[in-house]
């Protein structure tokens, strides 16, 4: 196993490619905000929009940000995986164009059809919109989630094969021969590639069963009497987003694993406890799943059992591994900060934190009172907003600035404020949790107009921050290197 | 149980957030051997993952050997009252929707075309249960309303353009 060569070479063409996903991510991420702010400012009745258009911006939010993403994160993943393995350009760019034909796809759906069934088209209302979207309408947008999902896979299956050209097997790949064999732990088994191995797995399966049931649900749209089961289909539904959505962070935290040594100077190096962790990891974020389902009272008492409990075990990597191997790895090393870092270390404390409230709503006492409301979009945007996408962009301008990077005092007043609308912009919606306000209601009722109000300056606030950071993060891109 | 679940997640993210604060501040200082230092951390690593996987257990048998909710994935205790409710896109039908108060009643729920969730609330700001009402499924929810009042009901899973609007109130009542 010799880890030391670049597998994938640094062409021209891959360099167009990686830059064409920041630019293209960028865009949709700032137009997904300006929906979500827009979504927030309407149920603070500061926007007077009808309720169907608010539910169609909030599926637009949702499938937005979901598959954007996802297509983040795996272009991160393509970035450093690429270093080890040889990965195919051409299968890169296949998964973009696939993903912006579903795009198109779903803005028909949506912007033409009216299409407001939620990201999660929960089955059966793509089918049943009591005359407000066609079947059209939902077919562009089912279809549209297909398409992207085709791309999503024959990148993921590229990768899959990659790994195993290299490396022999998933098994090896993810280090489960080191972590159960004896004798000392292989260090030169890069981080990057166990990360990678984890989400392959996770994905191919997650999409597999993604395609399975929105082919199903594709036939109800259009065959209203062929029915299924409602909860295998929930089921196969929460499954399928559960596990695409988690691996957006796994893919973007290899960004971390690659670039806070640089600082430090302190490599990350893979022990018994990182794999054992990873190994972990693949296991809970596919079984964990039914604790989105708790409320489901027909559902196994077994799954319910496992659903609270792996739900407070997926805590344990992300805590304990994860951002406590960062803290260790930057502890008293003299490193210098810039943005891309603080970004980075922030991102950790974003998806740290993030998990409390999460596996807080994992426990089924909770769950009964708080399922459903905003303690949802409460938890998921800490690890999302000031999880993900940080990380996405502190590795995004790491590698675009690598050399040269010179920090402005717009570069620091951005970051802060970033960091603290978000965190308020998140509090807010724990707190309305706390207080029971329910989620994706597209008008409030009144004791609950002080949080949307307040949230909206928040997201208002965030969204100029944001902004700048991503203007900053394109005039670079330019200055890209796949070696950084 | 919304108190608790605020306040321990106040708690543990001030926890995290303190830690994060104190390994940023010193982080652009040198000082000591990393190796040393890596060392001691990952044994007080060691430690912290055996005391939360003992809170773990702790928590996990506490919070489910008295099973949760009553009826839930289980026969729950024989109600003194019980109310059939279906969900509509955008209306709940009860076939009654007056009880005495310190009954135990319990909800049979299901729906007619897609998934809602039925969430009683008390004041708009304090849920007392809820559960999902789904397409060929009943969902059995027991309550004991311990105070008399108008409990509104909302529908808590996303169902189309009304659903903001799906609503139905339950009457407690002292005496009937």
């Amino acid at each position: 196993m010799n880890t030391s060569v670049t597998q994938s070479a640094d062409t021209l063409s891959a360099k167009f490619a990686f830059q064409l996903y920041v630019a293209i991510g960028i865009v949709v991420y700032m137009l997904m905000m300006i929906a979500g702010a827009v979504f927030r400012g309407a149920q603070a009745t500061w926007l007077p929009i009808p309720p169907n258009f608010v539910y169609e911006i909030m599926t637009l939010h949702g499938a937005g940000m979901v598959g954007v993403s996802g297509l983040a994160g795996a272009a991160v993943m393509w970035y450093f995986l690429r270093r080890y393995v040889k990965l195919s350009t051409g299968m890169f760019l296949t998964m973009l164009v696939l993903s912006l034909v579903g795009v198109v796809m779903i803005l028909a759906a949506i912007g033409i059809g009216r299409f407001a069934g939620g990201w999660t088209f929960l089955y059966p209302l793509p089918a049943k919109s009591m005359g407000l979207w066609g079947p059209h309408a939902a077919g562009a947008f089912v279809g549209g989630l297909v398409f992207i999902g085709v791309g999503f896979l024959l990148f993921y299956l590229d990768c899959a094969l990659a790994i195993l050209r290299r490396y022999g097997s998933l098994v090896k790949a993810l280090g489960l021969n080191q972590l159960f064999g004896s004798g000392p732990v292989n260090t030169s088994l890069p981080p990057a590639v166990v990360a990678s191995t984890m989400v392959v797995i996770i994905n191919i399966l997650g999409i597999l069963v993604g395609a399975v049931v929105l082919v199903m649900s594709l036939i109800n749209i259009y065959v209203p009497g062929v029915v299924f089961d409602a909860l295998l289909m929930k089921n196969l539904i929460f499954f399928f987003g559960h596990v695409f959505i988690n691996a957006t962070i796994y893919m973007a935290v290899i960004g971390v694993y690659e670039i806070v040594p640089r600082y430090t100077g302190r490599p990350w190096l893979i022990s018994r406890p990182f794999l054992a962790s990873w190994a972990a990891v693949t296991l809970i974020v596919m079984a964990v799943y039914p604790h989105h389902l708790l409320m489901d009272y027909v559902m196994p008492k077994w799954m319910v059992v496992m659903g609270q409990v792996l739900s407070y075990l997926s805590g344990i990597p992300v805590l304990l591994v994860t951002a406590y191997g960062a803290l260790v790895n930057i502890h008293r090393s003299g490193l210098k900060w810039d943005l891309p870092l603080r970004l980075m270390i922030f991102s950790l404390f974003g998806w740290a934190a993030g998990v409390i409230p999460a596996i807080i709503d994992g426990m089924v006492r909770v769950n009964l009172v708080m399922h459903n409301t905003q303690w949802v979009p409460g938890h998921f945007h800490f690890y999302l907003l000031l999880g993900l996408v940080p990380m996405l962009l502190g590795t995004m301008l790491f590698v675009c600035t690598r050399s040269d990077w010179r920090e402005t005092a717009l570069d620091r007043a951005s970051f802060w404020t970033y960091g603290v609308a978000g965190a308020v912009f998140c509090f807010v919606f724990l707190a309305a949790g706390w207080q029971g306000v329910p989620r994706r209601f597209a008008v409030h009722d009144a004791p609950w107009l002080g949080f949307a109000q307040v949230g909206t300056l928040a997201a208002a606030l965030l969204l100029v921050a944001a902004v700048v950071l991503c203007v900053r993060l394109l005039a670079r891109l330019p200055r890209i290197s796949l070696s950084a | 149980m919304q108190n608790l679940a605020w306040v321990l997640s106040l708690i543990f993210m001030a926890v995290i957030a303190a830690v994060f604060l104190w390994v940023v501040a010193g982080a652009s200082r040198t000082g000591g051997e990393a190796g040393a230092m890596a060392k001691a951390a990952y044994q007080w690593r060691g430690r912290l993952f055996w005391l939360v996987i003992v809170a773990g257990i702790v928590v996990s048998f506490m919070t489910l050997w008295d099973w949760p909710i009553a009826g839930h994935a289980a026969a729950g205790t024989k109600p003194d009252v019980t109310i059939r409710a279906v969900g509509h896109q955008w209306r709940w039908e009860l076939d009654k929707d007056t009880v005495q108060v310190g009954k135990l009643v319990e909800f049979e729920l299901t729906a007619s075309d897609v998934n809602h969730g039925f969430a009683i609330y008390k004041n708009k700001t304090q849920m007392v249960a809820q559960t999902q009402a789904m397409p060929g499924y009943v969902n059995k929810l027991q309550v004991r309303f311990t105070e008399p009042g108008d409990y509104e009901v909302l529908c808590l899973e996303y169902c189309g353009a009304a659903h903001h609007a799906m609503r139905a109130v339950i009457k407690v009542r002292a005496g009937l």
